[in-house]
């Protein structure tokens, strides 16, 4: 049975329609077109499909796009300002804290969440807050750079 | 299948006690998603209890601490009067996967899920956490050890939704603790688990215990010979190896690629020595 929503994703008010077992990711991607959440395993495992959900950190495979319903999503889409990038984005590039990009927006995403609790994050707590994403082509160490690197700058700005 | 996100338990309760063929309570969604995209379940109707409202609270109460069935695990390590008076608890369930799906997984889930190797419900059985039930015919209250009895089931009747886990008041002098085992350092279901809860005199004598185990049979397992095994003790090393004993005695675990039978059986008498030693040394032990 199909169902209504009404929700907002980047802070910009969207209706969609969609069959009661389609997940969120699979609404941002094959219904709205936000392709920038990737489904790496469909299980939870890999954090790609990372989304904000009410300010909780979720994956979006393990929403159902029905419970979207008067929530409050950010996505990676909504993370530079126009063409301006996101500190974290920035630092991304910089620091080459990506090779074939699959998990790129989950790591943003993760990484935004983690900053917002805690602007000053240790390595440790890095490396903890993006356990629960998993990057198969540069290994970590570059990740936590940008992520440290992006902190430092955000917290001077 | 059709969606529906009733907004008292009554309303989610007569939903369930109606349905025609298979529905599925929906909390956290990390279990019950997972086994709808593998194809093991396809349900007719999934029950949203997240629009509840009721059931997102964690009520300190007199004599109980209430945590709804829509609680999440994230929301219980950040209630700092719970993590004091139930730290092998919260610990148990903070144990439960990455960020994103502490921001989701319950513990009512966990219970519900009823995999013997589920994190917190080993750490629910120590604690004496009691379960409170919904349905068509009224409520009704479990011991945590009573809701699963195979893996992946429940003795939950048809309409009936758990609504609250109610942790008792913590006393003075005791204190809980909950540790697992895996062959990585996070994130892996454990090999087997221990929760020890106990309470000690002012002369630092236990004078109760609850032991329980998980990961070891189809069930978690409350080990009430384990318990007999540490009370009247200071936890010294004799009452170690009788905890020790009692606990490996209890097991009746599966072989698999995680975990041989003689492996866990072993383990859990470990595990289950060093959270007595840190539940005692929590409860004010020396």
């Amino acid at each position: 049975m199909s169902q209504l929503v009404s929700t907002i994703i980047n802070n910009d008010s969207v209706e969609f329609a969609c069959e009661a077992h389609e997940t969120l990711l699979e609404v941002l991607r094959d219904r709205l077109g936000l392709t920038g959440a990737k489904e790496g395993c469909g299980t939870g495992d890999c954090g790609a499909c990372s989304v904000i959900l009410d300010g909780a950190l979720v994956c979006s495979c393990l929403v159902l796009g029905a419970e979207a319903q008067d929530r409050n999503i950010e996505t990676v889409e909504g993370m530079a300002d126009g063409a301006k990038l996101h500190p974290l984005q920035t630092k991304f590039l910089e620091h080459a804290a990506l090779q074939c990009g699959i998990c790129t927006p989950g790591f943003l995403i993760a990484a935004k969440a983690l900053l917002t609790n805690n602007p000053d994050p240790t390595e440790e707590e890095i490396r903890y807050a993006l356990a629960g994403n998993l990057c198969r082509c540069t290994g970590y160490d570059k990740i936590v750079r940008a992520v440290q690197d992006a902190a430092k700058q955000m917290r001077r700005a | 299948m059709e969606y529906t996100a009733p907004q008292t338990t009554k309303d989610a309760v007569a939903i369930l006690a109606q349905a025609k063929g298979s529905a599925h309570v929906l909390a956290g969604g990390s279990d019950l998603l997972v086994r709808m995209k593998g194809g093991f379940i396809e349900p007719d109707l999934v029950v949203d209890i997240k629009r509840i409202k009721n059931l997102h609270q964690i009520k300190h109460n007199a004599n109980s601490i209430m945590i709804g069935a829509a609680v999440s695990c994230a929301q219980m390590g950040a209630n700092k009067r719970l993590k004091k008076a139930w730290p092998g608890v919260v610990e148990a369930a903070n144990l439960i996967g990455s960020d994103q799906i502490q921001g989701r997984c319950t513990i009512a889930g966990n219970l519900c899920n009823a995999s013997p190797a589920a994190d917190s419900v080993p750490a629910l059985i120590a604690a004496g956490a009691r379960v409170k039930i919904a349905g068509p015919k009224g409520r009704r209250t479990l011991a945590a050890e009573k809701v699963a009895v195979a893996p992946g089931k429940t003795c939950l009747r048809k309409g009936e939704i758990v609504e609250y886990i109610e942790l008792p008041k913590r006393v003075a002098r005791s204190a809980d603790a909950y540790l697992r085992f895996i062959p990585r350092t996070e994130m892996d279901i454990a090999v087997v688990s221990a929760g020890v809860n106990l309470t000690l005199d002012r002369k630092g004598v236990i004078t109760k215990a609850r032991v329980a185990l998980g990961a070891v049979a189809p069930t978690a397992l409350l080990v009430k010979a384990a318990a007999k095994a540490i009370i009247g003790s200071s936890l010294d090393e004799q009452a170690l190896e009788k905890l020790a004993l009692a606990c490996s005695a209890a097991c009746r675990p599966i072989d698999d690629k995680r975990g041989t039978v003689e492996y866990r059986t072993e383990v859990a008498a470990v595990l289950a020595q060093r959270a007595a030693k840190i539940a005692y040394s929590r409860a004010g032990g020396k």
